[in-house]
């Protein structure tokens, strides 16, 4: 009796027409997937992306050369050189971070006193050489004023959390 | 001393009577925080940092560094009321100082930032405005931000007691209170300590300023070689870069001070260095080469010459092992023509006493009369210059001087400027003479000044007659002291550098290399001479050093060594305490080690030395010179015959030194000392080029 029922069940496709309807039903539901790079997923504002130094409203840059972030990465990726500028403020002469050492455990952007060290929101800059990843002072603040806008809505929404 | 007992955290205790309580926690271990205490200056109790509960006694915290212990006495340090004083004091220091700890060059070594953080509170209550206060000029070695300082006035203190120079003040009272030392360079050999002695960043180093974190540095033990005392040094590098010198303590050298010259002088290691190989060429230049070609051509002017026509002299700055090392090739090349004495110094090397300090830096301690002969000691050494006046001020030591008359950090009678004088305290007819004689311990000090002269060893035989008869040779006192301003001498007088039989000092190398007697000379970093009579004869010059200096300049081949921070080398000071210089960095290009060279050379020469490594040339050294294996040890020595008695020139002593920041190739190249020298020599003097504003 069994293998007749089979039999029917098999020649009237039923398995067949259970799956296609799923699929008519899938069609009309949400989607999951998204069209990248055209479209892009939600980010948390503590996302730690790439690292960018910012400056100040007025254009000063907030790096005070406290080498606080080059002695807490655990990656030992910062390299910094400090000296007096000529008005006499502390200030780095030279700040590099070595993208492929950096593991983005994000501890350089909680050491910093001054909110200048950050990882904003970017996570697209991967590179056709290895020696663009090694980032200096002057790639970091060009960061800095290109993402300034999304990092600072970004620290000001992780704000009440800190 | 009677001792007593007292109880510090129930925990019993046997002080001395008369210490402090501050004094009897420290001897029982417990920690008392401290600002303003310091044990080497005078007690101030002005922090209150160090609040203790005593029993008996008002029911209020007492400044245990003010407060002397008493029988019975019950000390709590930790008790809920000092705890609760201690966070109280902190909040109110914390009032005003700035919370700008990421860009000040204290943090990280800051005595406020340790102590806010195990005794303060966890947050601050204070919402008005902080007080500011304008920075102070302090001379070129000091950087100030007097909106940190806290008003311990441990500088003021230190400049007024150790250094002798009342150079720096506290203004004014309370909330206007501000240190200063009126807008003036603080002039002092020492005045760099008091960036040390700051427990906060208001006083901080100008050259090394915002230059590093402690914590990136690698810290190095060593001994300095700027003077001949032998300071204990910690030389702090990053990479390959010494960044900065700081003083290591050493109770029987220089406590935990270091002169000016031996912190600052670090940034010549990087200026002026020889950092390969270079032989003179037809056209008279200098031009670099390889080892191996370097090495050729002295062989090559080495080739047929006679050991008689060889020599060799030393320099200031040159370790034990790579003197005993040329002083063997020169006896494997048959030569007897050495001399360590490049300023000409009629020192006897046979006899050990008549060449050191004996009497020990620690032992002026106990003198009562000191005589000093040719010596600008502040200068030509500042630390023993401030034993003296450390001494001075117990008020147990009398001082006279002859030789120039200079400012002294304590009083001191002028005698007189030459020879006379001393002729006359040696024969008895002098008054000084019977202060020496009725004193308990005196001492006499004999500078280069004095032995450089052509009638040195008459000057030298003086000062021994005075030592004699005035009872300078005890039991357990030698008073004689011969005061060097070169770390090298001492070491090289002990491994015997000196002219073999028949052999040529000197004057004598000079000569023969001008009359043609004398064809190769070796240099090994001598550069305080006048080296042009060596120039203009036709003697072929080796010169092996580390700076592009006086020697350099007329090499005929140039062999690029290291410096006293660039390797592991024995040095022995004006003591005659044998002391290690560790490697704190490497030597810059292909410059070697300098043992290294020689043994490299002696190979080229055919006459290879008989180690092949650092350690066995130590064995060797140290195998016929058993007292240098005795490391940070002074060895006492026996009272013998020295000097040559003889008629003594009526000329004045002169001294050795004109200018205490610029004395040998290392200081001559650094910026920092070139800062000195405009600021404190040639501006005091009239001689400033009227060029900086």
């Amino acid at each position: 009796m069994a293998s007749l029922d089979r039999t029917a069940r098999s020649f009237l496709l039923t398995e067949l027409l259970s799956g296609m309807a799923l699929t008519l039903k899938m069609m009309f539901s949400p989607k999951h997937t998204i069209n990248y790079p055209y479209e892009k997923g939600p980010l948390s504002p503590r996302f730690r992306g790439e690292h960018a130094l910012r400056r100040y409203p007025n254009g000063e840059e907030r790096c005070i050369a406290c080498k606080l972030c080059e002695a807490v990465c655990p990656a030992q990726a910062i390299t910094i050189e400090a000296e007096p500028r000529a008005d006499g403020s502390r200030r780095t002469t030279r700040y590099d971070i070595d993208m492929t050492k950096c593991i983005y455990c994000g501890y350089c952007q909680e050491a910093c006193p001054v909110d200048a060290i950050v990882e904003g929101p970017n996570y697209e800059f991967a590179t056709e050489t290895r020696e663009e990843l090694f980032y200096n002072k002057d790639k970091l603040l060009a960061n800095g004023e290109r993402w300034e806008s999304e990092i600072a809505a970004n620290l000001e929404l992780d704000a009440p959390y800190r | 001393m009677a001792t007593i007992t007292i109880k510090i955290n129930g925990q019993e205790q046997e002080v001395e009577q008369g210490m402090t309580v501050l004094q009897a926690c420290e001897q029982a271990g417990v920690e008392v925080p401290r600002f303003c205490y310091h044990e080497r200056l005078s007690v101030a109790g002005n922090c209150r940092m160090c609040l203790v509960e005593v029993k008996p006694g008002p029911p209020k915290p007492a400044a245990s560094c003010a407060l002397p212990v008493a029988p019975n006495q019950e000390i709590f340090t930790e008790s809920e009321m000092v705890v609760k004083a201690r966070k109280g004091v902190m909040e109110f220091l914390l009032i005003n100082h700035p919370l700008d700890c990421p860009i000040c060059d204290q943090g990280g070594e800051c005595d406020l930032q340790d102590q806010a953080m195990a005794f303060g509170r966890d947050g601050s209550r204070y919402t008005e405005n902080k007080r500011a206060v304008k920075d102070k000029y302090m001379g070129p070695l000091i950087n100030t931000i007097m909106t940190r300082c806290i008003h311990c006035t441990r500088c003021v203190r230190f400049v007024a007691e150790v250094a002798g120079a009342e150079e720096i003040g506290l203004l004014n009272r309370g909330e206007n209170a501000e240190i200063s030392s009126l807008e003036q360079a603080v002039d002092s050999e020492l005045s760099a300590n008091v960036i040390d002695l700051c427990p906060v960043g208001a006083l901080t180093s100008k050259p090394y300023q915002y230059n590093a974190r402690p914590w990136e540095l690698k810290k190095t033990e060593s001994v300095d070689v700027m003077d001949a005392v032998g300071s204990n040094i910690r030389v702090d590098a990053r990479g390959n870069e010494v960044l900065r010198i700081l003083p290591r303590l050493n109770e029987d050298v220089n406590e935990e001070w270091i002169s000016d010259k031996t912190r600052y002088a670090c940034d010549g290691l990087r200026r002026q260095r020889l950092d390969k190989p270079y032989i003179r060429g037809m056209d008279g230049k200098l031009k670099p080469a390889s080892w191996q070609d370097a090495m050729a051509a002295v062989a090559k002017a080495a080739n047929g010459l006679k050991g008689e026509q060889i020599a060799a002299l030393t320099g200031d700055q040159a370790c034990v092992e790579s003197v005993y090392s040329l002083k063997k090739l020169m006896d494997l090349m048959g030569s007897p023509n050495l001399d360590c004495r490049q300023d000409g110094a009629k020192l006897d090397a046979g006899v050990r006493a008549g060449y050191i300090f004996n009497t020990t830096i620690a032992g002026i301690e106990q003198a009562d009369a000191l005589l000093i002969v040719g010596a600008n000691i502040r200068w030509e050494a500042p630390i023993i210059n401030a034993r003296i006046r450390k001494r001075w001020l117990t008020g147990a030591l009398q001082v006279a001087t002859i030789g120039e008359q200079i400012k002294t950090t304590y009083d001191s009678d002028y005698l007189g400027a030459g020879p006379e004088t001393l002729s006359a305290v040696a024969d008895g007819s002098h008054p000084f003479a019977e202060i020496l004689k009725s004193a308990e311990n005196p001492m006499i000090i004999v500078g280069q000044g004095a032995l450089t002269r052509k009638d040195g060893a008459a000057v030298l035989a003086a000062a021994k007659k005075i030592a004699d008869i005035s009872g300078m040779i005890k039991e357990d006192w030698n008073g004689f002291n011969v005061l060097h301003t070169a770390a090298s001498r001492v070491g090289a007088l002990d491994v015997g550098f000196v002219p073999g039989d028949k052999g040529a000092d000197r004057d004598g190398i000079l000569a023969g290399a001008a009359t043609g007697a004398i064809k190769l000379v070796y240099l090994l970093g001598t550069d305080e001479m006048d080296l042009a009579p060596l120039k203009d004869s036709g003697a072929f010059v080796v010169y092996h050093g580390h700076h592009g200096d006086k020697g350099a300049h007329v090499a005929d081949v140039i062999f690029p060594g290291a410096a006293y921070t660039e390797k592991n080398a024995t040095y022995v000071n004006t003591e005659g305490r044998v002391q290690l210089a560790r490697r704190a960095t490497f030597p810059p290009g292909e410059a070697k080690d300098d043992w290294a060279i020689i043994r490299a050379l002696s190979e080229t020469l055919g006459k290879p030395l008989p180690w092949i490594s650092f350690d066995e040339l130590r064995m060797a050294m140290r195998g016929a010179h058993p007292h240098l294996a005795r490391i940070d040890d002074a060895e006492p020595a026996s009272w013998a015959d020295f000097g040559t008695p003889g008629a003594m020139d009526a000329a004045a002593f002169t001294t050795p030194i004109e200018n205490f920041y610029m004395t040998d190739p290392i200081s001559r190249a650094s910026e920092t000392m070139a800062e000195c020298t405009q600021t404190f020599v040639l501006d005091r003097n009239g001689k400033g080029t009227g060029t900086h504003g």
